[in-house]
């Protein structure tokens, strides 16, 4: 009973993890850019719900508004920062973390400006609060609604690159930057493409992080760690790894901290990865190259 | 090399001065510069200083200096070895804890537990592993010996299977969380958030008298002279270049016999001796050491300064951590609202634009002046001939 209870908050915790990761495995995968800014989008994302819950009163039309919404603020604003800087490091993978880095700390400065430094809270929609019943257990309909969201997310976005003319040209891109540079594919633009929809999706993590906690300025800073975690165990660039790895670190965390408490659990986790890298050093996936590793 | 430096090497009373057989020396790599060199910053640091800084400035001076220590670790680490280790605030850590734990228990009397342990009363008597802490012969190396051991265990982990690189740089990111939210967590045998404070007695020593926190401060500058020394003989070493040829060309250097993975993992682990060294040394000046300073945040701070004054120099990491936190200061004093876009600008402007630190500002200027369409920053100087001089001097 409570190792499942268990086991559906660290699933919850994974969707979250795996909202924030699918952005970052994007355009690390794409790119060699490491994304610290990532957290801040999510934090944008959430105050987005904030400012049109403010505007407008029913909660769950906020809520539907904001993720469309949150999508283009977090997007746009993740444009900015790879028209205006990180274009011109993409042969320093290092040093666009250390940017990127110093951009979050203008952007968490920006919501305190904005918001103030106390954190805010949003209100559920109704139909969110309750909990579902299936059998003898109960699971909060809000943490199902978040993992429903991560996985339309993921599905939204293997159907892009695997049907569109924009995911081939992604996926051709990622496989080898300069032979598709080559058959005519603009590969600049499809960066900013791909920066743009990476950065989205943090947004979108953080509407659906306003269901389950207060949003505060240096909110992004407690996921952002972990959701590198996953991309690094996960195999940069891969999908299928991201997914399977936000679940199972989530799910991990959420039993050790169960069995030993929070504190511990951190540090045991850390020593997991670790060990699961001497295994696959590469990640649980990665693209197969003739290079030297 | 820049335009500065030659303008001014140019002028005829240096040039007459530096044909000078004798004075000519202090111009010229080799032992007499490098002695004039430390002794200069001796003078800077053990005269002038105090002569100049008030008491209340002096002990600021000493918790940057200790910043400054763990900077010339990174400069080695990041700077020559191309390692981004966003982890340093686990081995400051360590090295502060350690200290911190000793001074804790070398002014609680005999037979009762420290007073935190006391006011959270969630152990009976003192826990195992603050034991050997009470002595100092233990407490002291531990202070160097515990960090390094621990980063040579995690990279000889992580570099073995040739894991580097960005992902060197999330996993040491990861590891100072970790660390944080653990101690955070045991608050009955660490004090928690609050961490260790009110420690007031330094070997003996009373630090609540001014003259002794003096004292802490000069035993200090000492350390800092003594890691850049060291520092300095590692970066032109043989080993020095083994470390940048390395960052540089990895693939080629294990062609030619050697072990990258364990030349990282050396780096690695003198860089945690270092931040370990500049950890007690922050715990001795502040006399408080809590999780907040050793966590995630002030991890990559620590990198600032370090991108600042010019990573792959010998100097420029010292510097770069003593300006930049002198800097915050000065700034948060002034503006508390803006230091954190100030900081953040930091970050933006020198890493994107500068990379190579202040140490390549001249070149970075001739650059722009020369060509306009030359976008391309100075590169960050590697083995440049002014080291190769210096090694083979």
């Amino acid at each position: 009973m409570i190792v499942v209870n268990q086991l559906f908050t660290g699933i919850s915790f994974g969707s979250l993890l795996l909202l924030i990761a699918l952005g970052l495995t994007l355009i690390f995968g794409q790119m060699n850019v490491i994304n610290m800014a990532q957290g801040e989008l999510f934090m944008f994302g959430a105050y987005t719900v904030y400012v049109l819950q403010l505007v407008m009163t029913s909660a769950g039309l906020s809520l539907f508004l904001a993720l469309p919404v949150a999508f283009v603020v977090s997007g746009l604003i993740g444009l900015a920062m790879e028209v205006l800087l990180i274009r011109r490091l993409y042969e320093r993978p290092l040093d666009t973390l250390l940017v990127t880095w110093g951009v979050a700390l203008v952007l968490q400065q920006l919501a305190r400006n904005i918001f103030g430094a106390t954190n805010k809270q949003t209100s559920a929609p109704e139909w969110l609060t309750g909990a579902v019943t299936i059998g003898e257990f109960s699971f909060p309909a809000s943490r199902l609604f978040i993992l429903a969201l991560a996985l339309g997310a993921v599905l939204a976005l293997s159907l892009t690159f695997k049907f569109t003319p924009l995911g081939r040209r992604i996926r051709a891109v990622v496989q080898n930057r300069r032979l598709a540079a080559t058959s005519g594919i603009p590969t600049s633009r499809v960066d900013r493409t791909t920066f743009f929809i990476g950065c989205g999706l943090a947004g979108i993590a953080g509407v659906a992080l306003t269901l389950l906690g207060a949003i505060g300025p240096t909110m992004g800073q407690s996921y952002i760690v972990d959701a590198f975690l996953v991309v690094v165990v996960g195999g940069i660039g891969q999908l299928k790894g991201t997914v399977i790895m936000a679940f199972a670190i989530g799910m991990a965390s959420a039993l050790i901290e169960y069995q030993v408490g929070p504190s511990l659990a951190k540090v045991l986790v850390f020593i997991g990865i670790v060990i699961f890298l001497q295994w696959r050093p590469q990640g649980l996936f990665s693209q197969q190259t003739r290079s030297l590793a | 090399m820049n335009t500065t430096l030659q303008k001014i090497t140019s002028h005829p009373l240096l040039a007459k001065l530096q044909s000078n057989p004798y004075i000519g020396r202090l111009f010229r790599p080799g032992p007499i510069r490098t002695f004039s060199g430390f002794l200069v910053g001796g003078i800077l640091l053990f005269l002038i200083a105090p002569l100049v800084l008030s008491q209340f400035r002096l002990e600021l001076l000493g918790k940057y200096l200790a910043f400054a220590i763990v900077a010339s670790g990174i400069g080695l680490a990041w700077g020559r070895g191309g390692l981004l280790t966003l982890g340093q605030g686990v081995f400051f850590g360590i090295g502060a804890y350690a200290m911190a734990m000793h001074l804790k228990l070398s002014q609680t009397p005999e037979g009762q537990l420290p007073d935190f342990m006391q006011l959270y009363g969630e152990v009976e008597s003192l826990p195992s592993y603050w034991v050997p802490f009470q002595y100092a012969w233990f407490a002291i190396p531990a202070i160097i010996i515990l960090p390094a051991l621990i980063a040579y265990l995690v990279g000889a982990m992580i570099f073995r299977r040739g894991v580097r690189g960005a992902y060197f740089a999330i996993l040491s990111q990861a590891l100072a969380a970790a660390l944080a939210i653990f101690i955070v967590g045991q608050q009955g045998t660490t004090g928690g958030t609050n961490g260790l404070t009110n420690l007031n007695n330094f070997f003996g020593y009373d630090l609540d008298d001014p003259v002794n926190r003096k004292m802490v401060y000069f035993i200090i500058a000492g350390i800092l002279l003594g890691v850049i020394a060291i520092t300095r003989q590692l970066m032109f070493s043989r080993y020095g270049e083994l470390l940048v040829a390395t960052r540089d060309a990895y693939q080629r250097v294990r062609f030619l016999g050697y072990n990258p993975a364990r030349v990282l993992t050396v780096a690695f682990a003198v860089s945690a001796a270092m931040a370990g060294l500049g950890g007690a040394a922050f715990v001795s000046i502040v006399g408080a050491i809590n999780p907040a300073s050793i966590d995630v945040v002030p991890s990559i701070a620590f990198i600032i300064g370090v991108a600042v004054g010019g990573r792959s120099t010998l100097l420029g990491p010292v510097l770069g951590a003593v300006g930049v936190a002198w800097f915050g200061t000065a700034a948060s004093e002034a503006y508390p609202d803006s230091w954190q876009y100030i900081q953040g600008g930091m970050f933006i402007l020198v890493v994107a634009f500068l990379p190579g630190g202040l140490a390549t500002l001249p070149a970075a200027f001739r650059a722009i002046k020369g060509k306009w369409d030359d976008r391309k920053p100075p590169e960050i100087p590697s083995m440049g001939s002014g080291a190769v001089q210096e090694a083979s001097a």
